[in-house]
């Protein structure tokens, strides 16, 4: 992929139209052929017959060719190395790759070092993220310190400093009393806790239990481990009455019992990442290190779960788990390497394949991308509505390209995806009105009439 | 070349008598005084003794795969001496040999191997080979050492050495590899021994002429009692060691043996 960042883009002002975009309306479900008018970086209007005999004289106007145009993608779910590890992601660095990517707002994790457990880390992120100038960049507060499961965070400075959630990040929080006491405490700022549901004791493998690991002599973690903690937490939840959204949801069991606590009425939500409903075990295939993920990918069962829970409305987002490692942590033996792959480029087509594949519908699609997670988070992102920020991306959902590690943005290249057919591709990613990402096939004519 | 990140005593010296006995300079890497212990990656080590232009390394490494990613950044033959818990090939070989010098084929036979199947990169290779061999192969241990869906790779599962071993032809000790257990696989060596090691009364499940083998090294009382292990008739636990050297031999020869002339002589 080619195109050009721009970082210099100056505030929005005036208005632009985009028209003859097939427009994605998450919220409004629906899909339709009409034009989108921005003005200072917020949506003015958009509609079906909006300039449907085009533009007025004396705004800038683009054509959009027929392409889709549809909120920003919305992660709530990426590692960065900034602070302590830049040479794997910076901040800037992860910010490219999110604008390739069409994401225009990404939440970070706390598990940085050192971690986001005082507010003047969260602080430092909303700074950092103003120079940077590309997708907006949001930071989860840890929930407990030194993401230790011992002691609680100070979730309520954390949250007027900007922490939009709180979350150990990959650690499973194993003392129920600690989860307990999080999950009271968090109501009194409403706060959303997310847990990334493993249960520490029965999760020390490092791919998922069954035959495949035991043909490659790997030790396993059951899935099992996963479906314990979530209901655990379920209950706890219930007893509680605080908010609990589970992350990277990867088995059948844990999708059944999320079903069922969410038709008992309960606060609960969930996502998973774009491995676990793209990928099985088998792409671990000759011990493939970036295909090492926490939690690991599991079997052609559990996968096809994941997809019907996105189809059915169980599994509210997706996820890119963005998670950068170098050369070093992965040219290792399995058992050795660092978990995690990257995703935030591959996070739209890689998702495609889900509409593609005749599962779910654009628009629902977007719910889990976008407006979703942005609610959930409470962001002000992910729809279109006159008021809300221009944040866009436009994309040809049918474009066939070859994932090739080398090409993409981001520092490390450790993708599982490495070499996957996909369709779809980010021509243009627009923030706050301003087109910070354009691909080179795409001439954004912008013709002053 | 021999390279050997985890300790092994049988295997090295086999591999270094098959390797003299073809006329080969045997280099041995100590890996414990190496600059491995300094912090040098594998696949720096890899490339490091690459560069030094060996016929053959052959590598034993502590976690599965590792043979397999070393073998990508290195030009000459790699043989795999053991690998985590992943393959033994050598092993699997020279046990195959073993068998059907005594029994003539592997066709139909059924062999049973006993203990510690999670842990075991032997067990393994052996199912691999043996079925391709056409030998039915059982998989008898407690279910703490079992792996799971180990019935996925053809094998019959079994709790007890009773229904185990009956009707076997073969019955294959493991090692309990106590070095590999984290946590508690077994409540205790002796309870271990009582439902799990082989002794007399256990092996008369099996088939009146059932061969004893076992990989070695032996934890006598553990996993094998020493009446049985050295039952000149029924043992061939010293014959494994034997083909061992001719096994590897082979696959040395076969790998990196000169172009020979009519004679079989190496030219």
């Amino acid at each position: 992929m080619s195109g050009k960042i721009d970082k210099a883009a100056p505030p929005h002002a005036g208005s632009t139209a985009y028209i003859n975009a097939r427009i994605v309306d998450p919220t409004g479900d629906a899909e339709y052929l009409g034009a989108v008018l921005i003005s200072d970086g917020k949506i003015a209007d958009f509609g079906p017959n909006l300039f449907a005999s085009g533009a007025p004289y004396g705004i800038r106007s683009v054509d959009c060719r027929g392409y889709y145009l549809a909120p920003g993608l919305v992660d709530t779910r990426v590692h960065t190395g900034e602070p302590g590890e830049e040479h794997k992601e910076t901040l800037e660095s992860a910010g490219t790759a999110a604008a390739v990517g069409g994401i225009t707002s990404m939440v970070l994790l706390p598990d940085t070092e050192p971690p986001f457990d005082d507010a003047s880390l969260i602080e430092f992120v909303a700074r950092r993220a103003r120079q940077v100038k590309l997708a907006n960049m949001y930071a989860y507060g840890a929930l407990t310190v030194g993401l230790e499961g011992k002691e609680l965070a100070e979730i309520g400075l954390l949250a007027e400093a900007g922490a939009v959630a709180f979350t150990d990040a990959d650690h499973a929080v194993a003392s129920a009393q600690v989860m307990r006491r999080a999950l009271y405490y968090a109501k009194t700022f409403d706060a959303l806790i997310v847990h990334m549901p493993q249960e520490p004791a029965l999760s020390g493998g490092t791919m998922t239990s069954g035959a495949m690991a035991t043909r490659l002599g790997l030790s396993g973690c059951p899935p099992l481990a996963e479906v314990m903690m979530v209901e655990r937490d379920i209950r706890l939840a219930e007893m509680t009455g605080g908010r609990m959204h589970f992350t990277k949801i990867s088995t059948a069991e844990s999708v059944a019992v999320i079903a069922a606590a969410k038709a008992r009425g309960l606060r609960i939500t969930c996502d998973t990442a774009a491995p676990y409903f793209a990928l099985n075990d088998l792409a671990v295939g000759d011990y493939r290190t970036f295909c090492k993920l926490v939690p690991p990918l599991r079997a052609e069962k559990d996968r096809v779960a994941v997809v019907e829970g996105l189809k059915d409305g169980t599994i509210d987002a997706i996820v890119s788990d963005h998670r950068p490692q170098d050369q070093d942590s992965k040219r290792v033996p399995f058992a050795q390497a660092e978990p995690g792959g990257i995703g935030l480029e591959t996070l739209l087509p890689i998702s495609l394949e889900l509409v593609h594949g005749g599962h779910i519908t654009l628009p629902r699609l977007f719910q889990r991308l976008s407006s979703t997670p942005a609610s959930l988070f409470g962001l002000p992102a992910g729809k279109l509505a006159k008021g809300a920020p221009a944040d866009l991306v436009l994309f040809d959902a049918d474009y066939a390209w070859k994932i090739d590690r080398t090409d993409l943005w981001s520092k490390t290249k450790n993708s599982p995806f490495d070499e996957r057919p996909v369709q779809g591709r980010v021509l243009a990613t627009i923030v706050g009105g301003r087109t910070i990402y354009r691909d080179d096939s795409f001439a954004m004519a912008a013709t002053a009439a | 070349m021999n390279l050997f990140f985890e300790n092994s005593t049988r295997t090295r010296t086999s591999f270094e008598v098959a390797a003299k006995r073809l006329g080969a300079d045997v280099i041995n890497m100590d890996v414990a005084t190496s600059s491995v212990r300094k912090g040098e990656t594998l696949l720096d080590t890899a490339m490091t003794l690459n560069a030094m232009r060996p016929d053959a390394i052959v590598v034993r490494h502590h976690e599965s795969g590792a043979v397999n990613l070393l073998s990508q950044k290195v030009n000459c033959a790699v043989i795999n001496a053991g690998d985590g818990q992943h393959e033994h090939p050598t092993q699997a070989l020279l046990d195959a040999l073993t068998i059907r010098r005594r029994r003539g084929n592997l066709e139909g036979l059924l062999v049973a191997i006993c203990g510690d199947i999670m842990h075991s990169r032997v067990a393994r290779s052996n199912i691999h080979l043996l079925q391709i061999m056409g030998a039915r192969v059982r998989v008898v241990g407690p279910p703490t050492l079992m792996p799971t869906d180990v019935d996925r790779l053809g094998v019959e599962v079994h709790y007890s050495m009773k229904t185990g071993l009956k009707d076997v032809d073969i019955v294959m000790m493991l090692r309990l590899q106590t070095e590999r257990m984290q946590g508690s696989f077994v409540p205790s060596i002796s309870e271990y021994f009582h439902f799990f090691g082989l002794d007399r009364v256990k092996l008369e499940y099996a088939k009146p002429d059932a061969l004893i083998m076992h990989p070695g090294p032996m934890n006598r009382g553990v996993e094998i009692d020493s009446e049985v292990a050295d039952d000149l008739d029924r043992s061939v636990i010293h014959e494994q060691v034997e083909m061992g050297v001719t096994v590897r031999m082979a696959c040395l020869d076969a790998l990196i043996g000169g172009q020979r002339n009519q004679f079989g002589a190496v030219a």
